[in-house]
């Protein structure tokens, strides 16, 4: 069997009853996803489905209560501490609000992986900062300035440029689009496309724009209350043929998902 | 309601939580101290806080010390005027500054100063998921907001209090000097006669425990507030509010150690 059938077959992160429920609330209920490698994956699903905590769990940022969550076949839950910090130091994520740490200058914040993993000095990182914010269409002297200087959009990109800065080969995307413009979003999209082709990178993202969604995904899979209720290639969305799924994408009120708009 | 119908239960559930409350603390506490020995070290990162509390608060330290030397010496003149013994006012300012006052007073004011921001800091950095960042990009927060912290608070109060002793003494002697007609010299004379060594090294491991503790309360508020700004709000006023109750509770339980030391 040659490498490349074989990457085929086993996918870049398999979750398997990912169960998780903060005090009464079920969030996860066993979810069941294979994402594969090499591969853009979106989640669907509403607010607050639990899509955030999803990717949270498989980063290690939140302790699942039940389930498995393999990278590369291997268990990642039962790992020891030193391999899932390795494994940690080839995951990139861009957080939902950016995450950008205010205290420090954009250039510090876009080199900060490889600041910390020593691949490079400080001396070196404003040059390679440069290097990587023009990679997401940002002059080098946005460098100097610090988060809180930026507009959405731009902090959108930094947070982008920080997620990929150290070529991780797992991206997550969280909600890459909320909050901008159309034409915003789809500037960030193909910066997503153009940078997850560059890494050959495996890239999850969640997202509620369905045009985003067909741009940046090949595969889709659609979060419903706490499980995984469809799953097919992404450019299908909106044509389905599940009602759900079909529901969510056209935007309509009226469908099997009744949104609970009192608890 | 509860505490009407089943008071025993609702004071049973109140100790169990302040102790599971402690608990996490001291947790919390022992995983900073340990990436003090463990490898990468944050340097910079602490000279910017010793910074932030030792230079930052000096002038609210200096003034505070200032005031309080200058009443402990209208004070105790009163006090020691109903029997004669007027000549002891040099000693009791400067006990009373070294042992008790310089460090009490200097940790409250860091203590508002310091904890409220640190509090602040670290729980917007919660809420924004800057926390859970610092984790993706392959940094333990533990180590990186919160054991530099406490090293700088253990370092720079000390020199605070110092400081403090110094601008107190100075303050009685001014008030000695110029109102209640003490000689100049003999007044520094009398200080410095009385003053022991155990009196300046109580007050500076005072002032260590007290570093400790402010920077320790204002970390561990902001990792675990929750809930957007008013989390923050109140993750700040707990730091404030719990930091200057530890402080002054821990001042009595070392003045136990220390006394007649
Ligand atoms: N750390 C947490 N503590 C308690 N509840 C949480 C936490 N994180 C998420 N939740 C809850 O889990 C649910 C799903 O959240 P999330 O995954 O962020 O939603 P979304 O799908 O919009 O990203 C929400 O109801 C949220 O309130
Ligand atoms: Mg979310």
């Amino acid at each position: 069997m040659d490498t490349k059938a074989h990457n085929e077959m086993v996918p870049k992160i398999r979750l398997r009853g990912l169960a998780k429920a903060f005090g009464e609330k079920k969030v996860l209920d066993g979810v069941d996803l294979d994402i594969r490698a090499g591969h853009g994956m979106v989640i669907l699903g509403g607010s607050g489905s639990g899509k955030s905590v999803t990717i949270k769990c498989i980063l290690g940022l939140i302790q699942p209560d039940a389930g498995t969550i393999e990278v590369d076949g291997r268990d990642i839950l039962a790992m020891p501490r030193r391999e899932r910090d390795e494994l940690n130091d080839r995951i990139g994520m861009l957080f939902q609000n950016g995450a950008l740490f205010d205290s420090l200058p954009v250039w510090e914040n876009v080199c900060f992986k490889l600041l910390a993993q020593k691949r490079i000095t400080r001396a070196k990182a404003r040059d390679k900062a440069a290097e990587v914010l023009a990679q997401v269409g940002l002059a080098a002297s946005v460098g100097d300035l610090s988060p809180a200087e930026l507009s959405g959009g731009m902090q959108k990109r930094v947070g982008l440029a920080r997620a990929i800065a150290a070529q991780p080969d797992i991206i997550f995307f969280d909600e890459p689009t909320t909050g901008l413009d159309p034409i915003m979003g789809a500037v960030i999209d193909g910066l997503i496309v153009d940078v997850v082709k560059r890494l050959g990178a495996t890239a999850v993202s969640i997202t509620h724009d369905m045009a985003s969604a067909r741009r940046i995904g090949d595969d889709a899979a659609m979060l419903h209350k706490g499980k995984i209720v469809w799953r097919g290639p992404a450019a299908t969305l909106g044509d389905t043929g599940n009602a759900m799924v079909d529901q969510f994408a056209r935007g309509e009120r009226d469908g099997p998902i009744q949104m609970e708009l009192r608890r | 309601m509860d505490l009407v119908l089943n008071p025993v239960a609702a004071v049973g559930r109140g100790v169990l939580s302040a102790c599971r409350t402690v608990g996490a603390v001291a947790l919390f506490a022992l995983q900073g101290l340990s990436h003090l020995v463990r490898p990468p070290f944050y340097g910079r990162l602490f000279l910017r806080h010793l910074v932030e509390i030792a230079y930052f608060s000096l002038p609210v330290v200096a003034l505070t010390a200032i005031f309080t030397g200058m009443v402990l010496a209208l004070q105790s003149y009163t006090g020691f005027a109903r029997f004669n013994a007027e000549g002891a006012v040099a000693n009791v300012v400067v006990l009373s500054i070294t042992r008790e006052l310089g460090p009490v007073i200097a940790a409250l004011m860091v203590a508002g100063r310091i904890g409220a921001a640190f509090a602040a800091e670290i729980g917007t950095m919660r809420v924004t998921d800057q926390i859970d960042a610092l984790t993706t990009l392959s940094t333990n927060p533990m180590k990186y907001l919160v054991t530099p912290r406490l090293l700088a608070g253990v370092v720079a109060l000390p020199f605070l209090v110092v400081v403090a002793d110094v601008l107190g003494v100075m303050g009685g002697w001014l008030i000695g000097t110029t109102k209640l007609g003490f000689a100049s010299l003999s007044y520094l004379k009398a200080t410095m006669d009385f003053l022991q060594t155990m009196d300046v090294v109580s007050g500076l491991v005072k002032a260590s425990v007290f570093g400790f503790v402010i920077t320790l309360m204002g970390c561990w508020c902001g990792y675990n507030s929750k809930g957007g700004a008013q989390g923050v709000g109140a993750a700040t006023t707990a730091a404030v509010v719990s930091s200057s109750i530890l402080i002054l509770a821990l001042d009595y339980v070392l003045t136990e150690m220390f006394f007649a030391r």
